[in-house]
């Protein structure tokens, strides 16, 4: 088989993976080698789902033995099957380098023989990236689970990233659709890298050692396709960065690939919206200090699909509002809707040389449309503003999302339009959201 | 300092030309109504007092903004060179002589129209450096690399460093067709060039399969059932899109076909030809 039909396979094998970055570590290029890692990421391309390309992601190979019930490789779909040759792979990953047309490799693979085997050809075609060619670009591997510790170590020792993808966020889930894993046998690789991470953080201290995975490591979990609410993922995924240390969770809304019993129809939408929601409040539980309980809870436990999950907060704090961005701490600013991380800064930099007023605030990029409800400057609110609570609702509604509550637009895809995309959203591509 | 709506400068382009542009008119205690190069001025009607370029000067602006204002300003301003804003020497000129008068927390500032439109200029140049630093697409010739791109900023200085620790001691060019520059490193050289007319070699047999195979990825990668042409268009604006490999109409097949195999015989008959073009990949005809 060609390398481009190859390619062709494990890259579509790969495409459901949504962890697209290529962040988390700086590396100047070395001497007689090629590539060097930025640690903020590098958007090489869009797809026509407007997602980041970044990583060369594809599957090593996509023979599997294994039969989970919502994987297209799964051992009883009757589909093409191809493995990469370790070189070969090895030198389209450089060539592909060379062009600029990526940051560097992704790597997965179906469960070729068994897990070791697997990982051992995982371990070949990285040695030969690293130590032949002496790639100094980015490498971010999925560790097969129920491989050796010992090769998972090899493994890391080799990569920026490591993942292990939760993808069902309950045990039952799991048990019901994927009958070769459980908890222990996805949780299990998760702690075992953590460890590595630590130790070799540890190590670092003393001496130059090789790192294990310095960009940390990341998962996943598939929405939609099981009945657990935004809360309990939300939970699930404050729990994991905590107790794992985990950089990044992705969330990837179910695409319906296999009819099953188990499984949502295969008519059925991906439900990109409540995607989204996850993914923004997930930024706001990073970068925004806010907790997990404070955006739902058992009694709310999904999101509201019209607005965002910072102005439903604030909707349902109003006690807390105004406040005054000529004295208001930083915390508290990045709490209004309307400021964002930038502003936010910037606001805290400008009132120290003078007061700040409504037209200024403008100039910094705070978006008043939203913003004005919240905010006072100087003792004083926007001239002639309305604080009806409809009126509100109305400057903190997208005019998509008013036209949705409307009932004009029943299409969720659609809401993902320029009112949506922001600095922020592109950030947030850079590391791998949306 | 006088106000000279009836005054224009001219200088030759360069950084170090317009802070000469500086001097004059701190020295004079004249502010002109706008500052233009020589290129724009063969369109001008106006009559214009020419400045010429004297490094010594120039060195000692830069240093009166290093001491009197900071250096953080000094980059701001070198950065506002780069940008693609109208009259952009006039502006940075007025940011100058607020910044002699206020310090070091000019740059705190920003809600002062003089400070914010440099940074609103120096924020989109940063932001287009951003997106070519994954943009630019080079073509392999016999290892030496080369690509064109089409900026609205000048954002070869910003590349360069990437670039440059991308590629350890590897040889490349980026041409800027906008502004008809040409980045030319060689075995870690590297130097910033005028070049009008620069025109890459054609390609060989790898670089049109290494291009079709990324095409390929390019379209299988994207997830049907998600398609987000706006989404798409916003973070990969249409203007660039003239120089993405993956984006042009080339043969999908991986084998050559149609148009790639007559670009081969095309190319297999120029082939002495290429050889002496790959001189440009020593840089003799660019440095
Ligand atoms: S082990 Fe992985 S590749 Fe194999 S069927 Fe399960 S999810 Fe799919």
């Amino acid at each position: 088989m060609d390398t481009i039909d190859k390619l062709t396979i494990l890259a579509a094998a790969a495409k459901y993976d949504v962890a697209c970055t290529s962040s988390g570590v700086d590396r100047k290029g070395q001497k007689g080698g090629i590539g060097n890692a930025s640690s903020a990421g590098i958007c090489h391309s869009f797809a026509a789902d407007g997602r980041c390309i970044t990583l060369l992601k594809v599957l090593l190979s996509n023979s599997c033995v294994y039969d989970c019930c919502y994987c297209v490789n799964r051992r009883s779909n009757d589909i093409r099957r191809a493995t990469f040759e370790p070189r070969e792979l090895a030198e389209l990953t450089i060539q592909f380098y060379k062009r600029n047309y990526i940051e560097g490799l992704f790597l997965s693979s179906a469960v070729i023989r068994n897990p070791d085997y697997t990982c051992e050809q995982m371990i070949k075609l990285l040695e030969i990236l690293r130590n032949e060619y002496r790639f100094g670009g980015y490498i971010h591997a999925k560790a097969i689970p129920g491989a050796d510790e010992r090769l998972i170590r090899k493994l890391g020792l080799l990569t920026d990233r490591m993942s292990v993808n939760i993808e069902l966020p309950s045990q039952e889930s799991l048990k019901l659709l994927a009958p070769d894993k459980n908890k222990e046998s996805i949780l299990g690789p998760m702690a075992l890298i953590s460890q590595n991470i630590a130790e070799s953080r540890e190590l670092k201290r003393y001496k130059s050692a090789p790192q294990f995975a310095p960009a940390g490591q990341s998962t996943q979990i598939i929405v939609g396709a099981t009945p657990e609410t935004d809360y309990q993922i939300l939970n699930l995924s404050a729990a994991l960065y905590k107790k794992y240390g985990l950089k990044r969770v992705f969330f990837s809304a179910y695409m319906p690939v296999v009819e099953h019993k188990n499984l949502p129809a295969l008519t059925s939408k991906p439900p990109l919206l409540r995607e989204h929601r996850l993914y923004q409040a997930d930024w706001l539980m990073r970068f925004y200090k806010f907790n997990a309980s404070e955006l739902l809870d058992e009694k709310n436990p999904n999101f509201n699909p019209y607005v965002d999950p910072k102005c439903s907060w604030a909707l349902s704090h109003l006690d807390s509002f105004p406040v005054d961005v000529n004295t208001a701490p930083y915390e508290m600013l990045l709490r209004v809707p309307g400021i964002g991380l930038t502003s936010a800064e910037r606001i805290i930099e400008a009132r120290r040389v003078g007061p700040l007023n409504f037209d200024g605030l403008r100039k910094l990029g705070v978006a008043l449309k939203r913003a004005q409800y919240f905010i006072l400057c100087s003792g004083r609110a926007v001239e002639g503003l309305k604080m009806s609570h409809e009126s509100i609702l109305r400057g903190l509604l997208s005019d998509r999302s008013m036209r949705l509550m409307d009932g004009t637009m029943g299409e969720q895809l659609s809401l993902f339009d320029d009112t949506f995309v922001t600095r922020e959203d592109v950030l947030k591509c850079l590391t791998g959201q949306i | 300092m006088l106000d000279r709506p009836d005054l224009i400068y001219r200088y030759d382009g360069s950084f170090e030309g317009l802070m000469c542009c500086v001097y004059e008119s701190f020295y004079k205690r004249e502010m002109p109504l706008s500052i233009i190069s020589r290129e724009e001025a063969q369109q001008s009607l106006f009559e214009a007092r020419e400045i010429v370029t004297d490094n010594a000067k120039a060195a000692r602006v830069m240093k009166a903004v290093k001491e009197k204002i900071s250096g953080e300003a000094m980059r701001l301003v070198y950065r506002a060179y780069l940008t693609d804003l109208r009259d952009r020497e006039v502006h940075i000129l007025r940011f100058l002589v607020l910044g002699f008068k206020c310090g070091a927390k000019v740059l705190k500032m920003l809600t002062d129209d003089r400070v914010a439109i440099l940074y609103k200029a120096v924020t989109r140049l940063g932001n287009e450096a951003e997106l070519l630093r994954g943009f630019v697409r080079f073509s392999d010739f016999g290892g030496g690399l080369v690509a064109t791109i089409e900026p609205k900023n000048n954002v070869l200085p910003l590349l360069k460093h990437h670039f440059m620790s991308r590629y350890p001691g590897g040889s490349f060019i980026i041409y800027d067709k906008t502004h008809r520059l040409a980045l030319v490193v060689y075995k870690g050289q590297s130097r910033i060039v005028q070049s009008d007319d620069f025109v890459p070699p054609s390609p060989e047999m790898d670089e049109l399969r290494y291009r079709a195979m990324w095409k390929r990825f390019y379209n299988t990668i994207a997830v049907e059932g998600r398609e987000n042409p706006k989404c798409r268009m916003s973070h990969m604006p249409k203007r660039y899109w003239a120089h993405l490999t993956e984006m042009q109409e080339i043969s999908d097949s991986g084998r050559l076909a149609g148009d790639d195999k007559a670009a081969l015989k095309s190319v297999q008959e120029k082939r002495g030809k290429i050889k002496t073009r790959a001189v440009n990949f020593d840089c003799q005809e660019l440095v």
